[in-house]
């Protein structure tokens, strides 16, 4: 029973090993693995439009890791997560195009660089909590954005700085198919790193200092340590993050990475489910395709019934902002803990069907 | 013989609160040691000034002969400093398992980089430790709970879950702040018994903070008592129970003491207090 294929109605598991693993019976990680290599069949199926949508949910998801890391797991909060993706974007391009270094190394070490800034700013969150370390994360985001705008060496000043395609010693990778698979391995691999981490010792401290900071110290968890630590870690996601996104887009600028995006980040996270991984990338899922099918359900209106018995006209895009805000508003009310929360649920429903009560 | 603990004319104050004056005591190796006193006097201020939560403002505080008066309390669990509190102070989202876990922090060696690798060495020592946890959670007859997050538990269940916890980091000195509190009187034998244990089998010195006298008076092998944040009375229990300043102080029989004040010139008397 130790590797059971469903899930028993008891505890049946009986070594240690048993009781560690990520998914809880076979059956449901053959599902994730199917589930994978079903994605990876999606660059052979799907539109341009479509896979674009899908890598950007793919690289957000990693950065919304990153912050969940921060917010979720040690109780932290930052709206300068927009800053960190941008600073592992510029770093990332600058290396390339200024060392001869290729893409696929200027990536990881733009995560190490933007993880190194990110101990930095989070050397504050060891003294400040809530709001004012709120005002101090703000203080990140203007800092960098700051920099970027004038270190014209570094990021090209007012003018976007360019980046390559994905190379490797010479090979290079272009066109969306082909970079999908670089950031599917990159989504899989932080996913489980942070899986890993969060059930070995730094993790369940990063945990202990959210849930009762006091009695961590007692256990001999060092604060400081780890409320910086996990300002270097989320940095370092954002860091992976933005530096894929520099070469998917082939061109980073300060646009649309001001505080909206960083407050994007943190609803995200929210409504995917507090320290929740798995929710980290429902969450992104679910803000990035919101505007999506925002977006085709006006487009579908256009021109219809509706819109001519009630002369709608242009008032439609704005009817469609209205809405994305009134949605999320609605979805944090009637589900405050989140999609992974409901995932549960719906999980815990069948476990028993068909003789729940 | 060199002392498992020595407080050494420890003060503390808060402004121009008081809430410990020169208090001084030492707890042999092995020992099993109660403070007891009314409400307010300092019994958890000392605790708190040993477990490294306050800094004395005066004084020493000595552990097996070290110093240990500026030390960071993160860095007293490493030393063999293990605590409970008086108010739970669990970590309420996390399991049991995952609470007691973080009892073995300072003897776990993978950090956030190993760790993420779980499966290069990390994997290995956390099951070595999960087997030492477990032990615990045998000793402690958690076993149904162990998966239940912390904060769904039972208060008598929570206590232990945090004694377990303490238990965790492998202590030789434990210090436990009213660990029975608030539990009935099955709850309370229970404890008694865990706490003979402790000191008796697993061979740690335990310094602990109780209101029940019965208790107190039968486990315990010293007893120090405050009042007002000073030290009034040191001993076994029995010589402890029957000082008259004790009587006055924590048992309520004020009158006698009241009717002939040079029966204790060196403590302030009621009236003085309130002048």
């Amino acid at each position: 029973m130790a590797n059971a294929s469903l899930i028993p109605a008891g505890d049946f598991r009986t070594s240690y090993a048993a009781d560690t693993t990520i998914f809880p019976t076979k059956t449901s990680r053959n599902t994730a693995i199917l589930g994978v290599i079903l994605i990876a069949f999606a660059p052979l199926v799907l539109t341009g439009y479509w896979l674009s949508v899908l890598i950007q949910i793919g690289i957000f998801g990693i950065a919304a890791l990153g912050l969940n890391i921060l917010v979720g797991f040690t109780g932290q909060i930052s709206i300068g997560h927009a800053a960190f993706f941008l600073l592992g974007a510029y770093t990332s391009a600058y290396l390339n195009n200024n060392l001869p270094i290729p893409v696929f190394f200027t990536i990881p070490i733009a995560g190490v660089i933007t993880a190194l800034v990110g101990l930095v700013f989070g050397v504050p969150a060891a003294r400040l909590k809530g709001l004012y370390l709120v005002i101090a994360t703000l203080a990140a985001q203007y800092i960098l954005i700051d920099f970027f705008s004038r270190a014209e060496w570094f990021s090209g000043g007012s003018v976007p700085a360019s980046a390559n395609p994905f190379s490797l010693f010479g090979y290079t990778l272009r066109g969306d198919k082909s970079y999908f698979y670089v950031v599917l391995a990159y989504l899989l691999v932080s996913y489980l790193l942070v899986t890993n981490l969060m059930r070995t010792r730094d993790g369940r401290a990063l945990v202990a200092v959210r849930d009762h900071y006091l009695s961590a110290e007692i256990m001999g968890i060092n604060l400081t340590k780890y409320r910086t630590l996990s300002f270097g870690l989320a940095a370092f996601f954002a860091g992976i993050a933005g530096a894929l996104y520099a070469h998917y887009q082939l061109v980073v600028s300060n646009e649309g990475f001001g505080i909206e995006r960083s407050i994007l980040f943190l609803a995200m996270i929210i409504i995917g489910g507090i320290g929740s991984i798995s929710g980290t990338l429902m969450g992104t899922a679910f803000v990035v395709l919101l505007p999506e099918a925002m977006e085709w359900i006006s487009m579908e209106l256009k021109g219809g019934t509706i819109d001519r018995a009630l002369q709608l006209n242009n008032n439609l895009t704005f009817l469609r902002e209205i809405a994305i805000g009134l949605i999320i508003i609605a979805f944090l009310v009637f589900e405050p803990d989140g999609l992974a929360h409901r995932w549960r649920q719906i999980k815990a429903y069948w476990k028993l069907y068909p003789f729940s009560h | 013989m060199e002392h498992a603990l020595e407080v050494r004319n420890v003060s503390l104050r808060f402004g121009g609160v008081r809430a410990l004056s020169e208090v001084s005591f030492a707890v042999n190796d092995g020992e099993l040691f109660s403070i007891i006193g009314p409400n307010g006097a300092g019994k958890t201020s000392i605790v708190n000034c040993i477990s490294g939560r306050y800094r004395p403002t005066e004084g020493q505080l000595f552990y097996h002969g070290r110093d240990i008066t500026a030390l960071k309390p993160n860095a007293r669990a490493p030393l063999g400093i293990g605590r409970t509190f008086q108010n739970l102070a669990l970590f309420h989202h996390m399991s049991v398992l995952d609470n007691i876990m973080v009892g073995r922090h300072h003897l776990l060696k993978n950090n956030f980089f190993t760790g993420a690798l779980y499966w290069l060495g990390a994997r290995r020592e956390e099951l070595e430790h999960r087997r030492k946890v477990e032990e615990i959670i045998d000793f402690l007859d958690l076993q149904s709970v162990r998966k239940a997050t912390a904060g769904t538990l039972s208060y008598g269940l929570r206590k232990r879950v945090e004694l377990a916890r303490a238990m965790a980091l492998e202590p030789k000195l434990i210090l436990l702040d009213e660990p029975m509190a608030g539990m009935n009187f099955e709850e309370k034998e229970d404890m008694a018994r865990y706490i003979v244990d402790l000191n008796e089998e697993f061979g740690m010195t335990v310094v602990m903070i109780e209101h029940d006298m019965g208790v107190v008076m039968d486990i315990s092998n010293r007893v120090v008592v405050l009042d007002f944040g000073r030290k009034i009375a040191e001993g076994d229990p029995a010589t402890v129970l029957a000082d008259p300043h004790v009587k006055r102080a924590y048992l309520g029989e004020e009158d006698e003491v009241l009717v002939d004040p040079d029966d204790a010139p060196d403590h302030p008397s009621v009236a003085e207090r309130v002048a």
